[in-house]
């Protein structure tokens, strides 16, 4: 079976399409067969997922050479980050992510209650993180913490530029969530319209995997902000 | 059938979303030890294994085409390039001794 789409994604012309996806409304004109689709899918999916890579690996860039130009600054700002609501967000995101699998699950068994009703956790999980995410941001607002011109002045401008990539990597990855939010949003609706089945759940697959990446930055970003001067105490 | 990755059991699911908590846990505990210069490595290491297990399981990497594991590994070896080529740079600078670099 694996062989056989191998072969078509290769641009082989070996694979015959199964008998019943003839009928298959969801099939396009330009595939062999259902499977095939499928891959292709995944593999466009994978790609968009690799330039993002590279947009959110931009700032890890600038991250990396300013953390070794200005290295005390890096543990002064993590100490003014909130450890406590940083672990808890990555746990919040951790299970959004197991939901957010079970839905896919729920998905190629055709269970479409329990779908969506992993489906709704994934959003309540992912708001859950935006709400601690907003508090968190407030909080350093009120500490004199954002770059500008309101930024405690008795801190070094390096501690700025920590700052302003921690709103910048933090930012761009709660702007994935928001996104991801609506996609949720839209794989709900298809799911109420009864556009999925064990045959074609391939757009619940693909949004799982945008969910998962945008979950991935962040068991990066936790340790990289929050736990840098940790063991040197506040 | 045409899914073309086999159901996975929920325990193997569970599984990957407790060992994601315990990640979790031992890097806080990780960062409250004084290691030195390893603090950072220690924790890259973890937020590797962590990443690797989401894209494996929950990403369904393992079931993908060869085509698509190639993609995926592709985009940490440019990540890597851009990263190593940044830094011979800003690393070496000092090197020359040379004002204004």
């Amino acid at each position: 079976m694996a062989n056989a789409h191998e072969h078509a994604l290769a641009g082989g012309h070996a694979v015959v399409p199964a008998a019943d996806d003839h009928h298959n409304p969801n099939l396009q004109h330009h595939f062999y067969s259902m499977e095939q689709q499928f891959e292709a899918a995944t593999l466009g999916m994978w790609v968009f997922l690799v330039t993002e890579i590279m947009f959110f690996g931009g700032m890890f860039t600038a991250y990396l050479v300013y953390r070794t130009m200005y290295p005390e600054s890096w543990v002064a700002g993590s100490h003014e980050l909130n450890v406590p609501l940083g672990g808890i967000n990555t746990g919040v995101l951790i299970c959004s992510s197991f939901t957010m699998v079970m839905a896919v699950r729920c998905a190629q068994l055709g269970e479409k209650a329990k779908q969506i009703g992993y489906i709704l956790a994934t959003m309540v999980f992912g708001v859950a993180f935006l709400g601690i995410k907003a508090y968190e941001y407030a909080e350093k607002f009120h500490h004199h913490l954002v770059p500008g011109p309101h930024f405690n002045p008795a801190l070094p401008r390096s501690e700025q530029i920590f700052f302003a990539l921690y709103f910048m990597l933090t930012g761009v990855h709660a702007a994935h969530m928001i996104v991801g939010l609506g996609i949720m949003t839209t794989i709900l609706v298809m799911t109420l319209r009864n556009r999925f089945s064990p045959d074609y759940y391939t757009p619940v697959e693909i949004a799982g995997l945008y969910w998962h990446f945008v979950d991935i930055v962040w068991i990066f970003l936790f340790p990289l902000l929050y736990l840098i001067g940790y063991h040197v105490g506040a | 059938m045409s899914s073309a990755h086999p159901i996975t059991p929920v325990r193997v699911y569970l599984a990957v979303f407790v060992a994601l908590l315990v990640g979790t846990a031992l890097t806080v505990f990780a960062a409250s030890i004084d290691m030195g210069a390893m603090n950072t490595p220690v924790a890259l290491g973890i937020a590797v294994a962590k990443a690797s297990i989401v894209a494996i399981y929950f990403m369904g990497l393992r079931y993908t085409t060869p085509l698509t594991k190639v993609v995926a590994v592709a985009g940490l070896f440019w990540l890597f390039i851009m990263f190593g080529l940044s830094m011979s740079d800003y690393l070496t600078r000092s090197w020359m001794g040379v004002p204004g670099r």
